[in-house]
């Protein structure tokens, strides 16, 4: 199975034969694949982002620690672990199951044998342009859900009155570590490879009919969701310690 | 000119293709028959490189396909056209785009002339006023007719068809027949079409090679499947009544 995913990533990685089609493909897949995916992170990352901040005050039982450290906490979580991890576990079952069945049913339909036949790279041709329109655009939704998470978590405080609101911002400003948000970015670059390539290799040797699709795009995201906090964690090895 | 000598193909354990050779001549329509599961599709895919062959070689006139490197095989398949049995028109594209998506890899022409010469192949199947539709909006016959307008786009010298009337009603069976033997004659290709169809067979066999049970059984025009006497070749082409009715006629 390595040895297939590899053999294949031989393929996909390889100057395109022709860049102006190669570009205008990323565009397509970017508005496919990152643009379209806006709303859903947006949604989550609000959500996400209140949730994170009422668990935090509601831990923070100490009267000898600062109401501040709220807003810190609240910032670092969404920052260090869910504007990139669990953004990518979301995507990945987005993004996944849209390539795994668009791939996967290419394969089936003999259109990825037409491609062949007609002399085109196949996987070069569908594969790349999906794997560097995630590379460049969803380190955007990591930033953009790190932005709305911690205005999520603004609001509920400005609504619930859980902790004073100037704690909260006092909390978000204060030992702000800018390197956190480069690991979120890097973080989240790694996990976009992880959420292409692993469903496009599932669709491109899709066999059978639409079970086999669907159960591959099953397979698909099992798979990329497993690398992704395997990935997490050699990241964060890496980088933060 | 392709030429098979001795091909063979398994898949695992199990042999689908046993020492097949066969010519199949430039300008004529060449058949290639045999009920489901014969190894028809196979053998055509084999022919093309989409699958590789266990034994035996490939040649397009004076050159040997089967060892090819990929840049190599990649320049020949630009001079073969294919059409396969589910049409294979690309779902992201429109009828246009999809005949004009090889001019638009190995062609340096502009996009107008990438549109007049994909509309002429378009006129030359009869599908007017359809470019700006999707696969899935056109009919099982109009899908054929743009999948051979795509397929004749780079000027093909060899044309494969796979089952190109399956699914497809008689009247319009017998469009798609014609148009594909039009075009070998009109283009001089060397076209090979894979079918069960008899009033294919009997439409457009210049050259009939059956396909038993993953061998070549017989060998032929259309004119003498009707008086051969090999059993196997009897039992395909006579399955029906009526076919049997006719010969007695």
């Amino acid at each position: 199975m390595a040895g297939r995913y590899f053999l294949l990533m031989r393929k996909v990685f390889v100057l395109p034969d022709k860049p102006r089609i190669f570009f205008k493909q990323i565009w397509v897949e970017m508005e496919k694949l990152g643009l379209s995916s806006i709303s859903i992170v947006t949604v989550i990352s609000f959500f996400m982002g209140t949730v994170i901040t009422i668990q935090t005050a509601l831990n923070f039982v100490n009267p000898l620690l600062p109401k501040f450290y709220i807003g810190l906490v609240a910032r670092d979580s969404i920052l260090l672990e869910f504007s990139s991890t669990v953004i990518a576990l979301i995507l990945a079952g987005k993004i996944g199951s849209n390539i795994a069945s668009e791939i996967g049913s290419m394969r089936i339909t003999e259109q990825i044998d037409a491609m062949e036949m007609m002399g085109v790279n196949s996987a070069n041709y569908l594969i790349l342009p999906k794997v560097v329109a995630a590379v460049i655009f969803n380190p955007l939704l990591t930033v953009l859900s790190m932005f709305i998470g911690i205005l999520g978590g603004a609001f509920i405080v400005s609504v619930t009155q859980i902790i004073m609101f100037a704690d909260f911002i006092q909390g978000i400003q204060i030992y702000f570590i800018p390197f956190y948000v480069t690991y979120g970015v890097v973080k989240m670059m790694v996990f976009s490879v992880i959420i292409t390539t692993i469903p496009a290799f599932y669709g491109y040797y899709a066999r059978g009919g639409s079970l086999d699709v669907g159960r591959s795009g099953t397979l698909s995201i099992v798979t990329s969701c497993v690398f992704i906090l395997l990935f997490n964690l050699i990241l964060t090895q890496l980088m933060l310690t | 000119m392709i030429e098979v000598k001795n091909i063979s193909k398994s898949f695992g354990q199990k042999e689908v293709l046993q020492d097949i050779s066969a010519v199949f001549d430039k300008g004529k329509t060449n058949l290639i028959i045999g009920q489901s599961g014969s190894g028809k599709t196979v053998l055509l895919k084999s022919i093309v490189g989409l699958h590789d062959i266990t034994a035996g070689e490939i040649w397009y006139e004076d050159t040997r396909f089967d060892t090819l490197n990929f840049r190599d095989k990649k320049k020949l398949r630009q001079k073969i056209g294919m059409l396969f049995q589910g049409s294979a028109l690309f779902d992201f594209a429109t009828v246009i785009q999809n005949v004009m998506f090889p001019l638009e890899i190995f062609t340096s022409m502009n996009r107008s002339e990438r549109i007049e010469r994909a509309n002429f192949c378009l006129e030359r199947v009869n599908i007017i006023n359809a470019n700006d539709l999707y696969p899935s909006e056109i009919s099982g016959g109009m899908q054929k007719r743009v999948a051979i307008a795509r397929a004749i786009a780079l000027n093909p010298e060899y044309l494969l068809c796979d089952e190109p009337n399956s699914g497809l009603d008689p009247r319009t069976s017998m469009l798609i027949d014609d148009l594909i033997r039009e075009i070998t004659y009109e283009y001089q290709i060397t076209t090979i079409i894979n079918t069960h169809d008899m009033n294919s067979v009997m439409e457009t066999g210049d050259k009939v090679v059956f396909i038993y049970e993953g061998r070549k059984w017989w060998e032929g025009n259309r004119d003498e499947i009707l008086h051969s006497d090999n059993k196997e070749l009897y039992d395909f082409v006579f399955v029906s009544k009526m076919a049997r009715a006719m010969k007695n006629l």
